[in-house]
């Protein structure tokens, strides 16, 4: 029969058209605007309605997720911050579209390098969130944000990001990446261990 | 993976005892044919030896040896590995034969060769400027040639580490002091050339015909809804029907082949991912194949980083023919609602890409002797449950939602008919050769990586037309899906990266073809290298580019409204056709 | 209401001093704007695949009503620029912006449009479609998600709530300039750079025959 083929297809339609209802009624309060909601929402069973509505909710960031990059700094006893990065220069020669630009601080007296950076830049607007400074940097000091609220009306005078924009607690980082952080923090505990114990011999 | 002990004693030289030698360079392969011999081996390699298929053209600038060096890449349609020949001809005057009388499929690749390294292909029918516009001033892949914002020869720059003081390139170099300007050259008096050319060559104006017609010229794109991106089509109508089609490209050349010279080996991965920004994975494979081929021995993949690569690459697919249904139906007319359907599935299969690489679209998931990182916790539940349960529930209400109405049939059957003799001819690869009734595909006919240990079909559809095209996407969904729950079921416990990776390394001097059986076709990726950090070059044969080839055969004889689908049938990336 | 707006930081003019419908009229004219920014359907690269996610069934588009991507720019009023902008592709953009009928808005998505992306050192990409047109909104990443596009566009329409119709460049009196099509010589021209571009060629061009000679 002619036809047959366009009315199976509006079948289609419709019963993607009804499901939603279906699954308002079973689902009741708890299909929007609830964390459980979204998951169901990107899960296998998933049918019907399918739009996760943004800004009132948010998709589920998994942990890998990567937008521009931060620097990290560790709290110090009295609020001090360390800054973690030694200024070793990785992220920079590893950058594929080499937009990391680092100053390296000197001691003024002698004129030697110093480990950590006097300045440090990111032009956002070069990025492209590939994560390769992350990954190889040796003293887990870039991290790849969770952000991605970060539109701006003139990126002349915002887009380069210098190192005070960069820095953000190690608290943060275990917020967006608590298996990542745990992981990081076990090997670093070790290393200081060793170190103590060699210190101490 | 030519069979290199075989070479010193290929029955090619006994043919040709004069003009052909092997290649002796340490780690390369394939023979060095004399420039004025080059079509009667082509010839004699197509008809006797049954290498029917050329996949790939290369330009190589030697600037140290003062020599441009043409590689060809060319395989039987049955299967096997590739027999590499060479043309090498003086870098002040480069002068090939052109071979697109023997495999038509060249064409575009040797007007490539043209626009980027001025490699002249002396009997072209059109060898015009294909990535630029015709008046650009030289040709940016040599060596010696340097863009406005040229820092340094190789990456990593100097300026950034350890005095790295931020600056904006453009603000150093406003008007490029490396662009050669004539000295009288004076703008408000320069016409631009490219389109007085491309026009001219297209009219033409039948005579024996009663019937007073006149064929008019239009363009499609390259901002038009259904040319999937920044892709124009200059097109000779007679009334609404096509005589004669020219795609014009190059609206989204983004120089990923000189960046990737500058870039070192593992700089290029991210950038692949922007090749065919829909299917990622697929095209950090071709790329890690072609450098761990020049490794050697000196890199192992592990085990269960073989099964995520196919993991991947198999989802990436999925992806990929999920969205050239939905666009392929948007051309159609079909507006969004097919597409909904389809973007729903694809979400969720990015959402495991995210999770897993930490990006949807650009994962710059492999690495040399593996994979980035190990599956996150619950990852592979979620695998689990879109292949065994969701996907296949899926793809057969799609194939209800579709396959048999009546709109799309009467409007795909038929209608751009590739014929398997055109299909080899024209280099086509991927959906576009098997819907011609070619059962060819990389996995079975040149296996990679651990694909002969699943077991599959190839799809293959015999009509050749729009329809047929979009079947096969369907039939390869489907077997994707089969290989996938292969792969999860077996996925074996250990590590997923050979050794701890270096951000810098050395690779061996030599050359290597990477290929895989992309989404969208044999995707190729020539690397040379000269024993440094940076390839010496770096070459992308890239499916959709090639398969456009076809695209002016395909619609010609049909109606204007066709050549739409016809080009959404083909399913090109602009990322990928452009570079 | 008049004692807010007689405060510091709103200046008006005495001819304005009781016109505080315009103030409401605002609003609506704004609340109209907002609510209907269709935006040209014109994707250029990755970016592009990004926006039409957000436009499909996950991200929904229409929840802000910008459903409605019109492929002609005779009838839209946003233009994202999606993706990398190639010297090659950058004369149809600043016509196709010129097409477009006021009020307009241009939206930078992505790395590649605000400032050149991973692909700026590029011999045929141009860094930043803001060397050209007035653009409102950057959007950083490469590529935004779907979700970061939406809090571009949020801010977007922001922007357009504090706009004013005693303001905005589209009521002012004259004709709008038209921004001049570039031109593909050698390389890319803009000619706004004309009166500058004589003087430096020539510099460059001297410089280059320097440095061959010696
Ligand atoms: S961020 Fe890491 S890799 Fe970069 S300079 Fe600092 S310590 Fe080195
Ligand atoms: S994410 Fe990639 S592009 Fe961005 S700063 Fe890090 S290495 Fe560079
Ligand atoms: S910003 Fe990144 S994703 Fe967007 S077009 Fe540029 S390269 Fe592609």
């Amino acid at each position: 029969m002619y036809g047959k083929g366009i009315l199976k297809g509006l079948g289609v339609t419709l019963k993607h058209f009804v499901e939603t209802y279906v699954d308002d009624f079973r689902r009741g309060r708890k299909r929007y605007g609830t964390r459980e909601g979204v998951e169901y929402r990107s899960s296998k069973d998933v049918s019907g309605l399918f739009t996760v509505q943004y800004p009132e909710e948010q998709l589920i960031i998994p942990e890998e997720f990567r937008f521009v990059p931060f620097l990290v700094y560790d709290e110090g006893e009295n609020g001090e911050r360390e800054i973690r990065c030694t200024s070793c220069g990785i992220c920079a020669k590893v950058c594929p579209p080499q937009c990391i630009w680092i100053h390296r601080s000197e001691d003024p007296k002698t004129g030697r390098p110093v480990p950590e950076p006097a300045e440090f830049y990111i032009d956002i607007d070069v990025c492209m969130n590939c994560g390769l400074c992350a990954e190889f940097c040796p003293f887990d000091a870039i991290i790849m944000d969770h952000d991605f609220e970060l539109a701006v009306y003139d990126r002349h005078s915002n887009n380069i990001y210098d190192k005070e924009k960069l820095l953000k607690p190690a608290s943060y980082y275990q917020k967006i990446r608590p298996r990542n952080y745990a992981a990081q923090e076990k090997i670093r505990q070790e290393k200081a261990a060793k170190k103590a114990a060699r210190a101490r011999k | 993976m030519t069979d290199t002990t075989l070479v010193a004693e290929h029955p090619l030289l006994e043919r040709f005892p004069e003009g052909v030698t092997p290649d002796e360079r340490k780690g390369y392969e394939g023979f060095i044919v004399a420039a004025d011999r080059l079509v009667e081996f082509a010839t004699a390699l197509r008809d006797e030896f049954g290498y029917d298929y050329l996949s790939s053209v290369t330009g190589v600038d030697y600037l140290p040896d003062g020599k441009m060096e043409v590689v060809y890449h060319a395989y039987k349609s049955t299967g096997g590995g590739a027999l590499v020949f060479k043309v090498q001809v003086p870098r002040e005057n480069p002068v090939v034969p052109s071979l697109v009388s023997v495999y038509p499929g060249a064409d575009f690749q040797e007007r490539e060769a043209w626009d980027l390294l001025g490699i002249r292909f002396e009997g072209h029918p059109n060898l015009k400027r294909i990535l630029m516009w015709e008046g650009f001033a030289g040709h940016p892949l040599r060596k010696d040639w340097k863009e406005a914002y040229f820092e340094e020869e190789k990456k990593p720059f100097g300026s950034r580490w350890p005095g790295g003081a931020v600056h904006r390139a453009e603000d150093e170099n406003p008007f490029g002091k490396n662009v050669v300007y004539p000295p009288d050259f004076d703008p408000e008096k320069w016409t631009p050339v490219g389109d007085e050319a491309l026009y001219a060559g297209l009219r033409e104006f039948k005579k024996d015909d009663d019937l007073k017609t006149e064929q008019v010229v239009v363009n499609l794109g390259p901002q038009h809804p259904s040319t999937h991106g920044v892709f124009r089509m200059v097109v000779t109508l007679d009334g609404e029907t096509v005589v004669r089609l020219e795609p014009v490209m190059g609206y989204l050349h983004r120089n990923h082949e000189k960046i990737g010279e500058r870039n070192t080996y593992l700089m290029n991965i991210p950038f692949t991912d922007r090749l065919d920004y829909l299917s990622s994975m697929s095209n950090n494979w071709g790329y890690v194949q072609a450098v761990e081929k020049l490794l050697g021995d000196k890199i192992q993949v592990p085990e269960r980083a073989e099964y995520l690569r196919v993991i991947m690459a198999e989802f990436t697919r999925i992806v990929n023919h999920i969205f050239a249904i939905g666009t392929l139906l948007n051309d159609l007319g079909a507006y969004f609602t097919p597409m909904l359907y389809a973007l729903e599935e694809r979400e969720l299969i990015l959402d495991i890409f995210e999770a897993v690489s930490g990006s949807r679209m650009m994962c710059n998931y492999f690495r040399f002797g593996g994979v980035a990182r190990d599956l996150p916790p619950g990852v592979y539940e979620k695998m689990r449950d879109l292949v065994f349960e969701r996907l296949p529930r899926k793809i057969d209400e799609l194939d209800r939602y579709l396959t048999e109405n009546e709109v799309v049939r009467a409007r795909c059957e038929g209608v751009g008919v590739l014929t398997p003799e055109e299909a080899i001819a024209f280099s086509a690869a991927g959906p576009v050769l098997r819907a011609s009734g070619v059962p060819y595909d990389v996995r079975r006919a040149d296996p990679y990586g651990i694909y002969d240990r699943f077991e599959f079909d190839v799809a293959v559809r015999y009509h050749g037309d729009v329809y047929d095209r979009y079947l096969i996407r369907l039939d390869e969904i489907r077997q994707s899906i089969r290989i996938l729950q292969q792969a999860l079921d077996q996925l074996p416990e250990g590590d997923v990266i050979f050794g701890s990776p270096k951000y810098s390394m050395r690779v061996p001097a030599g050359e290597a073809y990477g290929r895989v059986e992309g989404p969208k076709g044999e995707l190729g990726f020539y690397v040379v290298s000269d024993g440094s950090a940076n390839p010496w070059r770096y070459h992308v044969r890239a499916p959709s580019f090639i398969n456009l080839t076809a695209l002016s055969r395909m619609c010609e004889g049909d109606k204007v409204a066709d050549a739409i689908i016809i080009l959404g049938s083909i399913d090109i990336v602009l990322g990928e056709t452009d570079r | 209401m008049p004692d807010e707006l007689n405060a510091k930081g709103y200046d008006i003019p005495p001819e304005m001093q009781n016109t505080v419908a315009i103030t409401t009229l605002d609003k609506l004219y704004n609340w109209g704007r907002r609510y209907s920014a269709w935006p040209m359907m014109f994707g250029l690269a990755c970016c592009a695949i990004e926006m039409i996610a957000t436009a499909a069934s996950r991200f929904d588009l229409a929840r802000f009503g910008m459903e409605i991507m019109r492929p002609s720019p005779r009838q839209a009023d946003v233009m994202l620029v999606s993706g990398t902008v190639t010297k090659k592709m950058v004369p149809q953009i600043v016509r196709l912006y010129n097409q477009m009928p006021e009020p307009k808005y241009v939206v930078a998505m992505g790395a590649c449009a605000s400032g050149g992306g991973p692909f700026k050192e590029g011999y045929n990409v141009v860094s930043g479609i803001d060397k050209f047109l007035p653009v409102d909104v950057y959007i950083p990443g490469c590529p935004p998600t779907p979700q970061a596009l939406l809090y571009g566009l949020m801010k977007l329409q922001e922007m357009m709530d504090k706009q004013s119709i005693k303001s905005v460049r589209w009521y002012q009196k004259g004709d709008l300039p038209e921004i001049p099509v570039p031109i593909l010589g050698p390389d890319l021209i803009d000619p706004r750079d004309y009166p500058d571009f004589e003087f430096k060629l020539r510099q460059a061009y001297a410089e280059k025959t320097e440095e061959e000679a010696s």
